[in-house]
C-alpha cells in the first residue's frame, strides 16, 4: 500500500472567537443559561464557549421571530425574499472554505466531505429554494398558499450546516421566520451562518439561533407561539416531540433514525457495489440517519463480496479530519463513541463475528475503526438498532422475496439500497421496499431538488424538492387545494 | 288478518370480508333521530379491533399491489352497487340523521358521486403529487406517492353515509387498507355500506367496519403498533380525547389527521389532503450512464 504524506488543510482561515452569544433579532446577545464548551472531537481541545439559551432567551427569540414575521417577512413579496436567499447562497459559496474548515473542526468529519459535499450542498439548497419564493402558486399546493408563521427548528450534529440549510431555506422561501437550535456539540457553523445573515442584511428576527442542549430544544418546541416544528434527530426524541405537540395546532415534520438495508444481488456490478457499501456506512463516520448499516448480500456471492469489501476497508484512512487524504474522521462526541462501543460489544456477545482492518488511531480524541460484523441474524441488536457509527452488519439472503422481507423487517423506513444489473429487478425491489429513498446502484446521494424523508418510525414529512415546500405552507382544506 | 312476520336483519361487523358478530357478544340499541328503537348493532370490542387490524394488514400487499386502473374500477363499482341500493340507503340515512326525504336523497346522491370522484383519482394522484427531480448529476430521480399502510379511520358521528364515504374512499383509493369505527349513534347506513363493499369486488380486509364507540375502541387503534396512520375526524369537538389519541399515536409515529373543532361540511368538494395525508413519497435514484 502507498504511504501518504500528511496534507493538512490550514485552519488559519477560521477566526474563532473565545465565546459566542445567541443570535436574536439580528444581533448577538448573551444567554441567560450556563455557557458550555464546544470541543474539537479529533483532539478534545476546546474551540469556544457557547451561550446556553434558557426559557426566557427562547421566548425572546420567538417574539423576535413573530415580530419579523408579522411586520416584515410575511408581507414582503416573494421576489424580494428570493433575493435575500440568493444573497445568502452566494455568501456561503464565497466563504465556503471557512465553513468547511469550521465544520470539520467542530464536527470531526473529513475536510474532503465538508468541502466537497456539505458546504456545496448547503449553497445549492439556498439557491434552489430562493427560486421557489416567488413561484409558490405553482407548487401544486393551491393557488395562494400561505406561510405558517414562526418555525421552531431543532437539528442534529451529524451535518450541522447542511441540516440548517434543509430547515432554514424552505422555511424562509415560504415566508416563515425561524428560531433554530443547533446541536449542543456542533453550534459553530450555525453561528457563522448568523454572521452571513447579517452580511446579507437579512431583516432582524427572520433568522434567530439559540444554542443549548435538550432543555433549550424542549423550550423551543413547547413554546406556545410557534406554528411549526421541524426536527431532525433520534426517533426517541421525535416521539417525545410528537407527544408534546399533540392537541396543538402546530404542524410537524420529523426526520428521524434509520436502519437501512443495502441489498446486493449476485449479478451486481461488484466493484461499484463495494464502493457503494463503503460510502453507505463509512461516509461521515456512519453518523448518517440513512446509512446503509445492514448489508444484505445474496448468499452465492457473500464470500467474494466480503473479501473485496475487507480489502477496500483496509485502504480507508482514519485520522485527522483536516487532512485532505482522510476518509474517516473523528466520532463526534465521547457520548456517541460510548454508544458505538457498547453496541459493538453487544454484537460480539450475541455471537456475531467482528472484523476491523488494522488501523492506527490517534491517541487523543474520539475514534472508532471501520468495523463489520458477519453472521448477523435479524434478532441481533446490531441488526435492529441504529448504531450511528462506522459499523456494518452483514446478513445474507437467497431470494428476492427474502431480501425484501429482511429489508422491511424494521420499524424504520428511511432509505434502502439495491445493487443489480437487472433493470426490472431494480424497479420491482424499489416498489416493494418500504423506505422514503431508494438508491439503486448508488447510495447516499443528496440533492436540493430531491425529497428526503422516511416511512414509519423514520418520521414524517419530506425535506427537499417541491415536496419540501408542503412542510412550510398552510393549505386550504377545501376544494382546489391539496 | 295478520300480516306476514318480517325477517329482521342482525346488524354485524364487517371484518376480513366476513360479517361476524362482536366476539364480546355485546350489542347496543340504535334509535332513530326521535329516539325510537330501530335495531341492535354489534358493539365492537378491543379484540374485534385487533382482528380487523390483522385483516387489514393481510389485505394490504394485495390491494396496494393492484394497478391504479383496477382500484379505480373497483371504487367505481362500489358507486354502481350503491346506486342500485339507493332505495335502501335513502330511508336508512333519513332514519339515522332525521333528514327530510329530499335531503336524505341528496346526501345519498352526494355519497355515490363522491365515490365516483375518488375513483377517478386512483390513476391520477401519482401524476399530480409525484414528479421527476432534476438533480445536479447524472441520475434518474423520481418521486411518487405510495400508500402509508393500515389506516384507522374514526368516521364522522353525524354524517352517517356521505361522511363515511368521504373518509373511507380517499384512504383506500391510493392502496391503503383501513379499519373504520363508524358513527356510534348512526351506524346502520355503514352496515348497509359494508354489504355494498362485500359485493363490489373490494377484496376482503381492505375495508373493515366496526360499529361501536370511538371513545372505547380508538385508544386501542391509536396505540396499535401495526397501524400506520389514524384519521381522528370522528372525535371532532372532543379535544381531550383527540389529544389522548394523538399522544398514543406517537408511540410508533402514526401519521395523524387531526380532529377538527367541529365536523366538516361533507357536501363541499374535498381537498387532496384527505388522500395525501395517507401516502408516503418515495424517491428512487439510479445513475445514468452507458
Amino acid at each position: 500500500m502507498f504511504e501518504y504524506a500528511p496534507a493538512p488543510e490550514s485552519r488559519s482561515i477560521v477566526d474563532l472567537k473565545p465565546s459566542y452569544g445567541l443570535f436574536v433579532d439580528g444581533a448577538f446577545v448573551d444567554g441567560r443559561g450556563t455557557a458550555f464548551k464546544t470541543i474539537n472531537p479529533a483532539t478534545e481541545e476546546t474551540l469556544a464557549e457557547v451561550a446556553e439559551a434558557d426559557e426566557a432567551d427562547v421566548d425572546a427569540a420567538v417574539k423576535a421571530a413573530r415580530r419579523a414575521y408579522t411586520r416584515v417577512w410575511s408581507r414582503m413579496p416573494g421576489s424580494e425574499r428570493a433575493k435575500y436567499l440568493y444573497r445568502i447562497a452566494r455568501i456561503i459559496q464565497e466563504r465556503s472554505r471557512e465553513f468547511a474548515v469550521l465544520e470539520s473542526l467542530d464536527n470531526g468529519k473529513p475536510i474532503r466531505e465538508s468541502r466537497d459535499i456539505d458546504v456545496p450542498t448547503v449553497a445549492a439548497h439556498f439557491f434552489y429554494y430562493a427560486g421557489w419564493a416567488d413561484k409558490l402558486a405553482y407548487a401544486g399546493l393551491g393557488s395562494a398558499p400561505r406561510p405558517l408563521g414562526v418555525a421552531a427548528q431543532v437539528i442534529p450534529w451529524n451535518f450541522p450546516l447542511l441540516m440548517l440549510a434543509w430547515k432554514v431555506a424552505p422555511a424562509l422561501a415560504c415566508g416563515n421566520t425561524v428560531v433554530l437550535k443547533p446541536a449542543e456539540t456542533t453550534p459553530l457553523t450555525a453561528l457563522l451562518f448568523a454572521e452571513v445573515c447579517q452580511q446579507a442584511d437579512l431583516p432582524p428576527g427572520v433568522v434567530n439561533i439559540v444554542t443549548g442542549a435538550g432543555a433549550t430544544g424542549q423550550a423551543l418546541v413547547g413554546h406556545g407561539d410557534v406554528d411549526k416544528v421541524a426536527f431532525t434527530g433520534s426517533t426517541e426524541d421525535g416521539k417525545a416531540i410528537a407527544r408534546t405537540v399533540a392537541g396543538t395546532a402546530k404542524r410537524v415534520t420529523l426526520e428521524l433514525g434509520g436502519k437501512a438495508a443495502n441489498i446486493v444481488f449476485d449479478d451486481a456490478p461488484i466493484d461499484q457495489a463495494v464502493e457503494g457499501i463503503v460510502d453507505g456506512i463509512f461516509f461521515n463516520q456512519g453518523h448518517v440517519c440513512c446509512a446503509g448499516s445492514r448489508l444484505l448480500v445474496q448468499e452465492s456471492i457473500a464470500d467474494e463480496l466480503l473479501d473485496r469489501l475487507k480489502r477496500r476497508m483496509a485502504t480507508l484512512r482514519v485520522g485527522d479530519p483536516l487532512d485532505k487524504n482522510t476518509d474517516v474522521g473523528a466520532i463526534n462526541s465521547a457520548e456517541q463513541l460510548a454508544r458505538i462501543r457498547e453496541l459493538a460489544e453487544v454484537g460480539e456477545s450475541e455471537g456475531a463475528g467482528r472484523w476491523s482492518p488494522e488501523c492506527e488511531l490517534p491517541t487523543s480524541g474520539f475514534w472508532f475503526a471501520p468495523t463489520l460484523f458477519t453472521d448477523v441474524s435479524q434478532a441481533h441488536r446490531i441488526a435492529r438498532e441504529e448504531i450511528f457509527g462506522p459499523v456494518l452488519s452483514v446478513l445474507t439472503f437467497r431470494t428476492p422475496d427474502e431480501a425484501v422481507a429482511k429489508a422491511n423487517n424494521t420499524p424504520y423506513g428511511l432509505s434502502a439500497g439495491v445493487w443489480t444489473e437487472k433493470g426490472s429487478r431494480i424497479l420491482a425491489m424499489a416498489d416493494r421496499l418500504r423506505a422514503g429513498v431508494v438508491w439503486a446502484n448508488t447510495f447516499n446521494k443528496f440533492d436540493p431538488t430531491s425529497p428526503f424523508g422516511g416511512y414509519q418510525e423514520s418520521g414524517y414529512g419530506r425535506e427537499g424538492g417541491r415536496h419540501g415546500l408542503a412542510a412550510y405552507l398552510a393549505v386550504d382544506e377545501t376544494a382546489g387545494a391539496q | 288478518m295478520a300480516g306476514r312476520i318480517d325477517v329482521r336483519k342482525t346488524n354485524k361487523l364487517y371484518i376480513g370480508g366476513a360479517f361476524p358478530r362482536s366476539e364480546s357478544g355485546h350489542s347496543y340499541e340504535v334509535t332513530d333521530s326521535k329516539g325510537t328503537f330501530v335495531a341492535n348493532a354489534s358493539l365492537a370490542s378491543r379484540k374485534d379491533a385487533r382482528d380487523a387490524v390483522v385483516a387489514a394488514r393481510k389485505a394490504f400487499a394485495g390491494w396496494s399491489g393492484r394497478t391504479a386502473y383496477n382500484r379505480a374500477q373497483i371504487l367505481y363499482r362500489i358507486a354502481e352497487v350503491m346506486e342500485d341500493r339507493r332505495p335502501q340507503f335513502v330511508p336508512a340515512v333519513r332514519q339515522a340523521e332525521g333528514l327530510t326525504p329530499a335531503r336524505a336523497e341528496k346526501a345519498v346522491d352526494a355519497a355515490i358521486d363522491r365515490l365516483v370522484w375518488y375513483a377517478g383519482w386512483a390513476d391520477k394522484l401519482t401524476q399530480v403529487v409525484g414528479n421527476a427531480n432534476p438533480v445536479a448529476g447524472p441520475y434518474f430521480n423520481l418521486s411518487s406517492p405510495e400508500p402509508t399502510g393500515v389506516v384507522a379511520v374514526l368516521a364522522p358521528q353525524e354524517s352517517s353515509l356521505l361522511g363515511l364515504v368521504s373518509v373511507v374512499a380517499p384512504v383506500i383509493v391510493t392502496g391503503n387498507t383501513t379499519v373504520v369505527v363508524t358513527s356510534y349513534a348512526r351506524p346502520l347506513p355503514a352496515v348497509t355500506f359494508a354489504e355494498v363493499l362485500a359485493t363490489s369486488d373490494v377484496p376482503g380486509g381492505v375495508v373493515n367496519l366496526l360499529t361501536g364507540s370511538a371513545a372505547t375502541i380508538a385508544p386501542w387503534l391509536a396505540s396499535h403498533l401495526d397501524v400506520n396512520a389514524i384519521d381522528l375526524v370522528g372525535v371532532a369537538g372532543d379535544a381531550t380525547l383527540a389529544t389522548d389519541l394523538e399522544v398514543a399515536a406517537a408511540e410508533n409515529l402514526k401519521r395523524v389527521r387531526r380532529a377538527p373543532a367541529a365536523e366538516p361540511d361533507w357536501t363541499l368538494e374535498p381537498a387532496l389532503g384527505a388522500m395525501t395525508d395517507f401516502v408516503e413519497i418515495k424517491t428512487v435514484w439510479h445513475p445514468i450512464g452507458v
